[in-house]
């Protein structure tokens, strides 16, 4: 048994990476709103898959105009437009729902954001559906090649691996958007302004930060990232519809905690563990249940983990235990 | 010259006067102290003039120019900063980060030279951090600038307060309680570094203490609130046989 799961685990490290930093990238937009307003920004999912839509979009639109662009270079004019968009999507948000609610109680906004979920679902599959009759898009196929990777060479024990391009792409990308953050954050001027008001928003407005322009840019990156990541998806999974920020905003969301929520590597951590669990799941529940529980059981499993972990360590991995105060 | 002109100030919270019709006038380069039994309504009238709260009544012109109804970050940029009764530091912060917190407004960076990593950007902040350390320095506290704020001992938290205050290059500052909490010795070090902080940054000083060791000895000029209100404005001298202040402090017995 114990051999049969060290054949898959190549190909599995290979999915769940993917997949990982998938949910890590959209984690980062959960964390950091939590991180400044305690809010959990539910319609984040629903940036995510805005921005899969405005993708798949760009791609068709910018193809279509029927010029040989180099793929690469096509990716990168769509990542950038999209995240643009998506991130003034975000900035909008805010200063339309969230604002008027900064000081209301904490309940308050989650339904509102819940509101907005719909509301962009509903937004997006009405443009979908009037511009090409269904809301079931099917994206070019970009980046299609296959890759194999000897890793039984390494050593007998492992099976091959395959993959395509696009799986590459999707990780550099999410890697690459993660390191760009991380610098943010903890280099610069905005960066470190941002963990100020994080920490305590009057005095860090005391000290002369506008705390409204560091909300804005919160939601800018978060959604810039979320849409950009939505790219990323439609490019790897091809078929995309308006309902699928739900589950993977949910998903991004329990990595968040998972890692400590407002904790920004530990959402990137967290993303990761449960895009690797989330792998190992789907290919070895049968074998280690006996063919009880199948691959539809992933869910399930990274689930139970995430319980596991939180009974244990309910701040999350890398969360600070917060003392209530007397 | 005044730096600071407060007229009829007024805060009610309700059915509760917190300051009521406080006037007074701050000397350009002066150390000016606002004491006053607990409950008297000085932390208040710190939060007025930081745009923390907006009064009910009355005027707060910083040189000349009114700055009721400004949000507290459009004040810091007018050059008014503070520290805090209850220690307020980014504790989960470095040092030196909590003083480049302060620095935020004169760093120029925009978000394009982020992004784009230009030299300008680069440079500017490598300046930004050697001025913070330049800060530290003052403050003999240099060494520890990568030391979390939380793990600082008590009366060093009580000195980057004012070092982040000065680090966003305040014309005035207010104090609020510097040396509470601070044994003598930290009480006497800090007394000479307010002393000193006046003249060598250009700044002016309005400070809130209930030592009055360290009031007595730096104050050119005392405002009393007592009930919300002033009783009483003058030098060290004339606030210390006041009647109305003593009455204050220990009740109209010990003036009788």
């Amino acid at each position: 048994m114990l051999l049969e799961m060290f054949q898959t685990l190549p190909q599995v490290l290979i999915d769940g990476l993917t997949l990982g930093a998938v949910y890590a990238v959209v984690a980062l937009g959960y964390t950091m709103v939590y991180g400044i307003l305690q809010l959990i920004n539910f319609a984040h999912g629903e940036i995510f898959m805005t921005g899969a839509f405005i993708g798949t979009a760009l791609f068709i639109m910018i193809m279509g105009w029927g010029s040989a662009i180099p793929q690469i270079l096509l990716l990168i004019i769509v990542l950038v437009i999209t995240a643009s968009i998506t991130g003034f999507i975000g900035v909008g948000m805010e200063r339309i729902a969230y604002r008027p609610l900064r000081n209301a109680p904490r309940l308050i906004p989650l339904i509102t954001a819940i509101g907005i979920s719909f509301v962009l679902q509903d937004v997006i599959r009405f443009i979908a559906e009037l511009t090409s009759g269904n809301y079931i898009v099917t994206g070019p196929s970009l980046f299609s090649e296959n890759i194999n990777l000897k890793t039984s060479a390494i050593s007998s024990v492992f099976n091959d691996a395959s993959f395509k391009t696009s799986f590459l792409i999707v990780l550099t990308v999410a890697i690459l958007l993660m390191i760009t953050l991380d610098f943010f954050v903890n280099r610069t001027k905005w960066g470190t302004a941002m963990r100020a008001v994080a920490l305590d928003r009057e005095t860090a407005a005391l000290m002369s930060i506008n705390v409204n322009k560091v909300i804005s840019i919160t939601f800018f990156i978060g959604s810039a990232l979320g849409g950009a990541t939505g790219v990323l998806f439609a490019l790897q999974y091809g078929t995309i519809d308006p309902y699928i920020g739900f589950i993977l905003g949910l998903k991004a969301f329990i990595a968040a905690v998972l890692g400590g929520i407002g904790n920004i590597r530990g959402a990137m951590l967290g993303g990761i563990m449960l895009g690797v669990m989330e792998m190992f799941a789907a290919a070895n529940l049968s074998l280690l249940t006996g063919g009880i529980f199948g691959a539809e059981y992933k869910d399930v499993f990274a689930f139970a983990i995430l319980i596991l972990v939180l009974i244990f360590k309910p701040e999350g991995l890398l969360g600070k235990p917060t003392a209530e105060k007397v | 010259m005044d730096i600071l002109e407060v007229t009829n100030l007024t805060k009610e919270f309700g059915g509760l006067t917190a300051n009521k019709d406080v006037s007074m006038n701050v000397k350009e380069g002066s150390i000016t102290a606002v004491i006053g039994p607990n409950g008297a309504g000085k932390t208040t009238f710190f939060n007025m003039i930081t745009g923390v709260y907006q009064p009910t009544a009355g005027e707060i012109k910083l040189k000349g120019q009114s700055i009721v109804g400004l949000k507290p970050d459009e004040v810091a940029k007018k050059g008014i900063s503070r520290t805090f009764q209850n220690i307020r530091l980014f504790g989960e912060m470095s040092v030196i980060e909590n003083v480049l917190v302060g620095m935020h407004n004169h760093l120029k960076t925009s978000l394009f030279g982020i992004f784009l990593s230009l030299p300008n950007t680069k440079k500017e902040e490598l300046q930004a951090e050697q001025e913070a350390y330049r800060l530290l320095e003052y403050f003999e506290l240099s060494h520890l600038i990568n030391e979390k704020a939380n793990n600082l001992s008590y009366g060093a938290q009580r000195k980057l307060e004012i070092a982040r205050a000065l680090a966003t290059q305040p014309k005035l500052i207010l104090l609020d309680e510097p040396a509470a909490g601070m044994n003598p010795k930290e009480t006497k070090e800090l007394t000479d570094i307010i002393k000193r902080m006046g003249k060598e940054f250009g700044v002016t000083i309005l400070l809130i203490e209930h030592d009055m060791k360290l009031v007595m000895e730096l104050s050119e000029q005392i405002f009393v609130l007592d009930h919300g209100e002033k009783i009483a404005e003058g030098n060290p001298e004339a606030i210390r046989t006041n009647p109305k202040v003593i009455e204050a402090y220990l009740g109209s017995a010990a003036v009788q």
